[in-house]
């Protein structure tokens, strides 16, 4: 073989592997939705819905689980969405350039990336320990830690595509910051941080490390914020790894559940973003 | 309204006050943030005092963890921790470059988006399904690796033992599809920079794409590439859920890669609950100031790196 042969044959080997590899990790994504569905479908009935996790053997549901998750999912992100939209606020339009606002992006940005269970120990030791009990605020609040820096680095990310000249022209007809962002910038960036909002509950919705030490479980239906309340996640993980077929087959149909949403969750931020692009585009 | 705020001195001390308010409420907001890092420190630090100062150095050192005769050492966790993070990397860092050269220099137009939204959605999907996913697949894979690998020289030493379906390898293998859509997902932003000039001069000169990837782009794209395996690298040190459904949670150090293992996220999650006395849960909370700092680490040297790319795409540009 030829030097000009070898080379068109690495060329089409190498080219070849990536699309191998691009093949694997579409393969994997489809084998777990796969597997999920096939496990999961089987225990989706009404009573999934409308009745308690079980004992070990009796039949049951989930529906304090699925309550318990949309209420700490719904408080974590009511403190750390407007927490985060006013730190990307401070970030986009305050202090863009300054050296306490390049200190803050760094920290959020390690922040988006700290692994999760340190936060659950974080709010142990800050919530759990003082009130001297696991509570559903505490999950809450571990949830809201984690949505905290995806809403401060979208918030940013969308009001710096905010045309200056409308930003300029709400300055000039004498408006103070405060006026120009919550009547100019917020309504022409809503869509962004809306989109941003949705990704932070699909991230947290299916948080489980910072819930184990925090909200903990409850095998009963409880409203109580301050004492430990059921929740999908750790449902899941306590009843995927018990040896009751009835807890595993829960297990399943509520990962089924959490996946699903999830990903209509990220599908649809994702489609509010692209349709955003290409508006802005023409 | 506001030709009026410049002649009524009332609504322009109102406006002045809002603006007062508005503006501090941000940067209180921006002062959280930098605190909550602050507190995690500060807190991590605290409750694992008692720990560290009972073992002093020997935590780290010792590979015991005996809740009843409450003697711990983080050997074991530590050792598993990194042994699954390499090997995860090591399986992963390949398939995320195939996957951004695919999406970058091979896919087109149409195929691009759709392809590249289903390998995010892989990021999207909660560490506890992966886990889940893990045990129950790793129950008809691992029979078949010991039958065929096990009588290996040499590398079969790795796969010895009987098939537990769990163990530091299954760890592994789910690690690396967890950080697969991370690491390809820096790996394509980065290759996306590369200027098409670099890349036409190439194949002006006469090279095949191959060439061209190999010669033009990763050099260019190198610091953005560790980076992005760094970020991935801070992913799975940190990652528990998924691990400590396939782990075994065994506190101690095996030569086989399918005998059961821990790592530091996976004993905090299975014990902490659990742990009675303040030896032992102190114990457990300094495992997570560890993990925080090794983190910690990787992940600031990650995105010092890639702050560092994105200044240069700026005054290149």
């Amino acid at each position: 073989m030829n030097r000009r042969t070898i080379r068109k044959l690495t060329n089409i080997l190498a080219l070849g592997l990536s699309g191998l590899a691009t093949a694997i990790g579409l393969f994997f994504l489809g084998a777990i939705l796969w597997t999920l569905i096939r496990n999961g479908l089987a225990g989706v009935s009404l009573r999934l819905f409308t009745a308690m996790t079980p004992p070990p053997g009796g039949s049951g549901g989930l529906l304090n689980a699925i309550y318990g998750s949309v209420v700490m999912t719904v408080i974590g992100i009511l403190i750390g969405g407007p927490i985060g939209m006013l730190a990307g606020t401070y970030l986009a339009e305050y202090a863009r350039a300054s050296r306490l606002s390049s200190v803050i992006r760094f920290v959020n940005d390690v922040l988006l990336s700290a692994p999760s269970i340190i936060i659950g120990l974080f709010v142990y030791e800050l919530l759990v320990v003082r009130m001297g009990h696991f509570s559903a605020l505490a999950g809450a609040v571990a949830l809201a830690i984690i949505a905290m820096p995806v809403t401060v680095r979208t918030t940013e990310d969308m009001l710096t595509l905010v045309p200056q000249g409308m930003k300029d022209a709400s300055t000039a007809m004498g408006a103070y910051p405060w006026r120009t962002i919550t009547s100019v910038i917020y309504p022409a960036a809503r869509s962004g941080i809306l989109t941003g909002l949705l990704l932070a509950v699909a991230r947290i919705s299916g948080e489980t490390a910072p819930l184990l030490f925090t909200a903990l479980n409850n095998q009963f239906w409880s409203s109580n914020l301050a004492a430990p309340m059921a929740n999908l996640p750790v449902v899941i993980f306590q009843f995927a790894l018990s040896p009751y077929p009835n807890w595993q087959q829960l297990a399943w149909s509520g990962a089924l559940i959490i996946t699903l949403s999830i990903l209509v969750l990220s599908i649809s931020a994702r489609l509010v973003l692209f349709s955003l692009d290409s508006g802005g585009r023409h | 309204m506001n030709s009026v705020a410049a002649i009524d001195p009332r609504h322009a001390a109102g406006q002045r006050l809002r603006e007062r308010v508005f503006r501090s409420a941000t940067l209180v907001a921006a002062i959280v943030v930098l605190a909550l890092l602050g507190g995690v420190a500060i807190s991590l630090l605290a409750g694992a005092w008692p720990a560290l100062a009972h073992f002093r150095l020997s935590f780290l050192t010792r590979e015991i963890w005996n809740p009843v005769t409450e003697q711990f050492g983080a050997l074991a966790p530590i050792y598993g921790t990194l042994v699954t993070s390499v090997l995860a990397l090591l399986l992963a860092i390949p398939v995320s470059l195939g996957i951004a050269i695919f999406l970058t220099e091979m896919a087109s137009v149409w195929l691009k988006r759709p392809v590249g939204v289903a390998i995010e959605l892989l990021a999207a999907v909660p560490s506890i399904i992966y886990g889940i996913w893990g045990l129950f697949v790793q129950r008809h894979v691992q029979p078949w690796l010991i039958a065929w690998l096990g009588p290996l020289p040499v590398i079969g030493r790795l796969f010895q033992g009987p098939p537990y379906g769990i163990g530091v390898l299954t760890a592994s293998f789910v690690l690396a599809i967890m950080v697969i859509p991370f690491i390809s997902a820096v790996m394509r932003d980065v290759f996306e920079t590369v200027p098409d000039v670099l890349k036409e001069s190439g194949y002006g000169l006469g090279a095949t794409t191959w060439e061209v990837i190999w010669q033009v782009i990763v050099p260019y794209a190198r610091t953005g590439m560790i980076g992005g395996i760094m970020l991935g690298l801070g992913r799975a040190l940190g990652e528990t859920m998924a691990v400590t459904f396939v782990i075994g949670n065994a506190h101690r150090i095996g030569s086989s890669l399918l005998a059961p293992g821990t790592t530091i996220s996976a004993s905090i999650a299975n014990e902490f609950t659990e742990a009675v006395g303040d030896l032992y849960s102190s114990s457990l909370i300094a495992l997570g100031a560890l993990l925080f700092l090794i983190t910690f680490s990787v992940i600031a040297a990650a995105r010092f790196m890639l702050l560092r790319l994105e200044h240069r795409a700026l005054s290149s540009a």
